[in-house]
């Protein structure tokens, strides 16, 4: 049986926001704005899928439109495809509409009409439009629903679909032009034709959909896979409270998550942990994991610090362990010593990362750009691998290096004496200048006001400093201290 | 007579000072601190984490920080109060994950703070190195040095490094600089040898 939904997006945006009148949904195409699905009200008004957004509104001024959203659309098929299990087992996504395989279950619904009725009027009152073919193979099903709808009882699938036009058999465009051209209109005229001369003059792929639709070539449905379930939960019997208690209940937990994680080679990214109390009350720990990991004698000391703040009220009587962020983590050997001290580091960084945030946990990775503050970039450490090299510079760089902090002067050579935050230098030597200029096709406020020319001035007070002078706009500023 | 042998490392030199003690949580000073830090992290191996507080404006420059220790064994943190970066610096200390945790500190550390990094550090077998302003630490360190740059002629990039509290030994005061190629910390001169032995400006 094959269902096609020919108004998904749109349905699926006016189930949740109904809109009396010309409503249509846009995409970016061919370089405009153009319809991607549309309302009955709105071909009414003589609007059609493809054409282009301005000439719709010329056409109907009282258009609503929205953006469309395939991501959501295919989404929601996919809820669907969930939903109609409950006609069969057997579902599987094909385009935009669905392919349930009902042999040996439509008796369950009072036969293969009244399922095709039940069906339709389910889907009728959730808003969605729907176009369904039934049949022998799924090559006729989907001939059926794409021309019309309707039902082939077994064994007349020839003489209800033979007089749908060629394109019915799910060849492209081209091919069914072909046929066309040659006075071949429906499928009744393909089939009377000589099987050689069509292979020999159309290629097989005619013969295959053709075959595919009789049933003289099996097409199997194949179902769609549910996707992975990251989650376990525990009920228990009596109430519990004790720190330890929950622990343990905890470890369970993860034993059979973590092997459901490697069944599927991946790695939990973040995990949450809901304790529900007596009261119906619930408390949740989130722990966010420096990198995937699925090792669960790991992961429970990671929850140490959370757990210990549970609030556990008159005690908790269910819990639950829900991998929300999951990541590929491919088997690989883990006895190598450095491995151990990675996983040491990874371990801090999630430790440290659950107070302050993955985010405050940085490191740094060279940048190709000559602007001495750009010439790296500061990356999550939980999110990146260092880089070895990369970090020579054309010139000396300081060791720290703070945002520019204005100082006297005025004249292009360095000044023999200056004030820097309260306490005064005197200059033994600078060196220099390098100039640096601003990255022109980027517009950084910090560099408008033009060149600089950088100085290394060492002070005889000791301390070595990076002063730059701006040209295009006089003026001197201290940028960094040298060790 | 064989115990002889052990006098020839005098007790006053660097080297029986520098590195600081591992397991034990040390303090620097001064307007060189960084230099201090960096230094030490070339002289040693494996990761080093960098604690500061995230609203402090300056950073190491990698450049610059290649010529002491490779940039990719560092990792940075920054914490939104100085408890948060004395937080994450005791549950590094205690891990034991980096054998050099370093903290820029600006407010006071004290006593107790000052004894709780002390016993993660030994609990953790780590070395702990804070960035303090001067006269904040805590009486809990094991060594505090105060470190400043020195001037010694045309382009120096000497410092003077004065031990100015060590619980198990002597105190002391030495100019270095860093050699790059041997990545190690030369003694240029005691300043008690030198003869203008004034503290130096700065």
């Amino acid at each position: 049986m094959s269902l096609w939904f020919p108004r998904l997006p749109s349905e699926r945006i006016l189930r949740q926001r109904p809109v009396d009148g010309p409503f249509a949904l846009t995409h970016l195409s061919a370089n405009a704005q153009r319809i991607y699905c549309l309302n009955p009200a709105a071909e009414e008004q003589g609007l059609s899928r493809g054409m282009s957004f301005s000439d719709a509104r010329a056409l109907c001024p009282d258009l609503l439109t929205d953006h469309a959203d395939p991501y959501a659309d295919e989404k929601f098929l996919r809820l669907l495809a969930r939903w109609s299990g409950r006609y069969c087992p057997w579902v599987g996504l094909d385009g935009d509409g669905l392919l349930l395989d009902v042999t040996g279950s439509t008796h369950l619904f009072g036969g293969e009409g009244a399922l095709l009725d039940d069906l339709g009027a389910r889907l009728a009152r959730a808003g969605l439009t729907l176009k369904a073919g039934m049949a022998d193979t799924r090559g006729a099903a989907w001939a059926l629903a794409h021309h019309g709808g309707g039902l082939a009882p077994a064994g007349e699938t020839l003489s209800h679909i033979g007089r749908l036009p060629v394109a019915a058999l799910r060849f492209g465009d081209q091919l069914a032009i072909q046929l066309q051209r040659l006075g071949i209109r429906t499928i009744n005229d393909l089939v009377a034709l000589p099987r050689a001369t069509l292979a020999r003059r159309f290629g097989p792929e005619v013969l295959l959909r053709l075959d595919q639709a009789l049933g003289n070539q099996p097409e199997p449905v194949s179902p769609a896979e549910d996707p992975p379930h990251y989650a376990v939960r525990m009920t228990l019997p009596d109430p519990i409270g004790l720190t330890g208690d929950v622990m343990a209940g905890l470890e369970r937990l993860l034993d059979r998550l973590c092997a459901t994680l490697a069944d599927r080679q991946t790695g939990a990214r973040r995990l949450n942990f809901t304790a529900r109390r007596v009261d119906q009350g619930a408390s949740q720990v989130e722990v966010r994991l420096a990198r995937p990991m699925r090792d669960a004698a790991r992961i429970l000391r990671l929850f140490e610090r959370g757990v210990e703040g549970l609030e556990a009220g008159f005690g908790i009587d269910q819990i639950r362990l829900e991998a929300t962020e999951v990541e590929p983590l491919p088997f690989h050997q883990v006895t190598h010593h450095s491995a151990r001290e990675d996983d040491r580091i990874a371990d801090l960084i999630t430790r440290l990362g659950n107070r302050v945030g993955l985010e405050a946990i940085t490191r740094y990775l060279p940048a190709d750009s000559n602007i001495p503050d750009k010439s790296f970039t500061v990356a999550y450490a939980a999110y990146s691998e260092p880089v070895a090299s990369g970090w020579a510079a054309p010139a000396p760089r300081p060791l720290t290096i703070f945002p520019p902090e204005p100082i006297a002067g005025h004249m292009p050579r360095p000044p023999r004496f200056f004030t820097w935050r309260r306490m005064s230098f005197r200059v033994a030597e600078a060196t220099g200048p390098e100039r640096i200029a601003p990255e022109w096709w980027l517009d950084n406020p910090d560099w408008r006001s033009g060149v600089r020319d950088y100085w290394r001035v060492q002070t005889r007070e000791g301390r070595r400093l990076w002063l730059f002078f701006t040209p295009q706009n006089p003026g001197w500023c201290v940028e960094g201290e040298f060790a | 007579m064989p115990y002889i042998l052990f006098m020839t490392q005098p007790l006053h030199s660097l080297s029986s000072h520098f590195p600081p003690r591992k397991s034990r949580a040390h303090e620097v000073c001064g307007p060189a601190a960084p230099g201090f830090a960096v230094m030490l992290a070339g002289m040693l191996d494996g990761p080093v984490l960098w604690l500061k507080q995230g609203h402090e404006r300056g950073r190491l420059h990698p450049s610059a920080l290649a010529d002491y220790a490779d940039p990719a064994r560092f990792l940075f943190g920054a914490g939104k109060t100085q408890t948060d970066v004395l937080w994450m610096a005791e549950e590094a200390l205690r891990s034991g994950a980096t054998p050099l945790v370093v903290a820029q500190l600006s407010d006071r550390l004290d006593l107790t703070a000052g004894r709780r990094l002390q016993l993660a550090a030994e609990v953790g077998r780590s070395r702990g190195l804070f960035l303090i302003p001067e006269g904040a630490g805590s009486n809990a360190a094991e060594t505090r040095w105060r470190c400043t740059s020195h001037f010694g002629g045309e382009d120096s990039t000497q410092q003077r490094w004065q031990l100015i509290k060590n619980k198990t030994g002597t105190l002391g005061d030495w100019i270095i600089r860093w050699d790059e190629q041997t990545r190690r910390v030369i003694v240029v001169s005691k300043t008690a040898e030198r003869a203008d032995s004034a503290p130096a400006p700065g």
